[in-house]
């Protein structure tokens, strides 16, 4: 043999050239771990940031401070204080100049901006709760106002600095959970905002989304890849869809907007209008995934189910569907997650209003966290650039948490046989 | 006979079935110039061919012959695939399967089917066998159901080996258990009909003739045809074989005479290995 290739095992043309398979083996393995750390490194930054960011947004400081009502002008009778008007009433009194009055009388006329929005609530709140306090005097713990709360966080300006030093020295600061994060909306104060309305208005939004969305969608796969006839028809329908999930999502916005509120007048800004308009979304993001699970059924199933005489509608729902609901159900995860996070269709559909009340249906305005934190995220006040990121951990958070319920059913599906 | 059997130009198929049927009965099955097209291609050209009870009936042939494409027509399985087209007459007791008024649902739960590879519902081992019987609402209870499953169970060889894990998966037996399993599920529907696609072909010996043994147990019940590429297995569990090549039925007749004593060259050569 004059061939120029090595030909003999343990020659050492041959063993170089086992030397070099194994050094590229070796070399792909490197490369492989370097981009999992790499990407491994990239998460952890972030988590960290949003975390070092973001946490603060959890807490708030609180003042205490002395209050003598009986020299407030605030003229409010407890008396006329227990009917079911009682909100109104005291909504209507000077809450915070009293407020501010209070805080000058006990650290001085720098801490007339001691307190806003939040604290007024809380004090309206507990006037209501108990209209005996305005008969005397008390002392209250309530939340400063968020030019003083950053200002204890270490990043304020001189004067508050200041106050936040007098008020210390004094222990009159304190830190506390920000419970009125948990529980309050949209607001113009960033002390007193919360995500209760945006995570309302978020899950009413996924909830109209999933019940348009999978069953449509698990149903037009079922469909297309079961009892359609293959013809041009389904070809061209195919397309249809797998360019429909290439759609950039601003353009979907577009769509419900001319579609929805323009042609059937539907509520601006409601859940149902942005559920309806992420639906269609999601839906081929679904139907792919449903048809690709559905595809990786073995045939011999359906055979075996015919065989025993099943009718294909049998087939299918007995069978193929239980068989491919594992995929079907990550399909759906994938596009449950880009429509939890996506902004920009809500966008132009009027999710972006105000709303400082939370949503109590699928009609009412409302907003949702991306959205939500893309407000806060243009807002000039300081006290905004926390809440942006601990909004932001909240969203990752129900985003998590979804996902997680997801897979959970997932394997629960997978573990029956 | 022909001298050269490599040429493909086959004449017109004129095996008439020889054996003499007994006189007082009439076939299970009777297929009458049955072709069948796959596309513009045929893949079985004018079998005609009688089943009777209680007999096991065997198609050989080499692979490619059309002897599974024909099985597939007895239960109207060949209506799954969109490109084929059966031409010619298939009747069962009498009663024409081809047509649209026969009822494809309840066709194959008369004329039941075992695969070449087993395939049991990736289910427990009860749902497998009863699921038949449900979709089908042959049990007005659950004993009942319990009752069909336990005989079908039996009936296949497989009751007591698997009676104390009904609940198990289906797909966790080992192979001959599954297929004996899709046996099972076959008979609980109280088919009047047997096809078997080659149901050893993927099963190691023992495997393999514990189904054979089946097969000759289950004879006294119901009409079974069986496909296989093992002549041998064609000789012990038959008692008619039909000989396939190319798309047409050569030779049909008494399993003993194909095998000692066929008629045709093409046969004989098959059958002493000479090709296929």
């Amino acid at each position: 043999m004059n061939s120029a290739a090595p030909n003999r095992w343990t020659g050492d043309a041959m063993r170089k050239r086992v030397r070099r398979r194994y050094s590229s083996e070796r070399w792909f393995h490197a490369v492989g771990l370097g981009a999992v750390a790499l990407s491994v490194l990239f998460l952890a930054f972030l988590l960290t940031t949003m975390a070092a960011k973001g946490l603060g947004g959890f807490t708030q400081y609180e003042a205490r401070l002395p209050i003598d009502f009986a020299q407030s002008d605030l003229f409010l009778d407890p008396a006329t204080l227990r009917g079911p008007d009682a909100a109104q009433t005291v909504a209507g009194a000077d809450i915070e100049g009293a407020l501010s009055k209070a805080a000058a009388a006990a650290y001085g006329p720098t801490a007339e901006e001691l307190f806003s929005d939040a604290a007024v609530n809380k004090l309206s709140d507990a006037i209501v709760a108990n209209p005996d306090i305005l008969k005397g005097q008390s002392t209250l713990w309530l939340p400063v106002s968020s030019k003083v709360d950053i200002a204890a966080k270490k990043s304020g300006d001189d004067k508050s600095e200041a106050l936040v030093n007098a008020l210390e020295q004094r222990q009159s600061l304190r830190r506390t959970f920000n419970t009125g994060f948990l529980t309050a909306s949209d607001s113009t104060d960033p002390s007193a905002v919360g995500v209760w309305g945006a995570l309302k208005g978020t899950f009413f939004t996924i909830l109209v989304t999933m019940l348009l969305a999978f069953p449509i969608g698990v149903l037009a796969a079922v469909y297309l890849e079961e009892f359609a006839p293959r013809n041009r028809w389904t070809d061209m329908i195919e397309v249809s869809i797998n360019n429909l999930a290439a759609v950039p999502s601003i353009i979907f916005g577009l769509l419900g907007l001319a579609v929805f509120l323009n042609t059937m007048n539907l509520t601006r800004s409601a859940p149902i209008v942005g559920g309806m308009t992420l639906a269609l979304m999601t839906m081929p993001v679904i139907v792919i995934a449903g048809r690709n699970a559905i595809k990786t059924v073995p045939p011999s199933i359906r055979d075996a189910a015919l065989g025993v005489g099943a009718s294909k509608m049998q087939v299918t729902f007995h069978h193929v569907l239980p068989l491919a609901l594992p995929g079907i159900l990550t399909g759906t995860i994938i596009g449950m997650a880009r429509a939890l996070g996506e902004t920009a269709p809500l966008l132009m559909i009027g999710m972006r209003a105000f709303v400082a009340a939370p949503p109590h249906g699928i009609s009412d305005p409302a907003t949702v966290l991306p959205v939500q934190i893309f407000l806060w995220s243009d807002e000039v006040d300081r006290g905004f650039v926390e809440k942006t990121s601990a909004a932001i951990i909240v969203l990752l958070l129900f985003m998590l948490a979804m996902n997680g319920l997801a897979i959970y059913l997932r394997n629960r599906f997978e573990q029956r046989w | 006979m022909t001298p050269n059997h490599s040429t493909i130009t086959l004449p017109k198929p004129e095996v008439a079935d020889p054996v003499e049927p007994p006189a007082e009965r009439n076939p299970k099955m009777s297929a009458d110039k049955v072709s069948v097209f796959y596309g513009d291609k045929q893949a079985l050209k004018d079998v005609s061919i009688k089943i009777y009870d209680d007999r096991v009936t065997a198609f050989i042939g080499p692979s490619g012959c059309g002897k599974s494409t024909f099985l597939r027509c007895l239960n109207r399985m060949n209506d799954t695939i969109p490109s084929a087209r059966v031409t010619g007459k298939i009747e069962l007791d009498g009663e024409d399967i081809t047509s649209t008024a026969m009822d494809v649902v309840q066709l194959r739960a008369r004329v039941g089917m075992v695969f070449q590879k087993p395939n049991p519902f990736p289910k427990s081992i009860y749902e497998n066998v009863a699921y038949g019987p449900r979709i089908h609402g042959l049990s007005s209870s659950k004993s009942e159901l319990d009752g069909i499953v336990e005989s079908s169970l039996k009936r296949a060889g497989l009751w007591d080996e698997v009676k104390d894990r009904l609940s198990e998966s289906g797909t966790a037996l080992s192979g001959g258990q599954q297929q004996r399993l899709c046996i099972a599920r076959a008979i609980a529907v109280d088919p009047e009909v047997i096809l078997m696609d080659e149901p050893c072909s993927a099963l190691d010996p023992i495997a393999t003739a514990k189904i054979e043994e089946l097969i000759h147990e289950l004879r006294g019940r119901y009409a079974i045809a069986i496909v296989t590429h093992n002549m041998q297995q064609a000789a012990r569990v038959s008692q008619r074989t039909a000989f396939f090549h190319l798309g047409v039925m050569v030779e049909y007749g008494k399993t003993s005479e194909i095998f000692t004593n066929p008629r045709e060259q093409r046969t004989q050569d098959y059958i002493t290995g000479r090709y296929g």
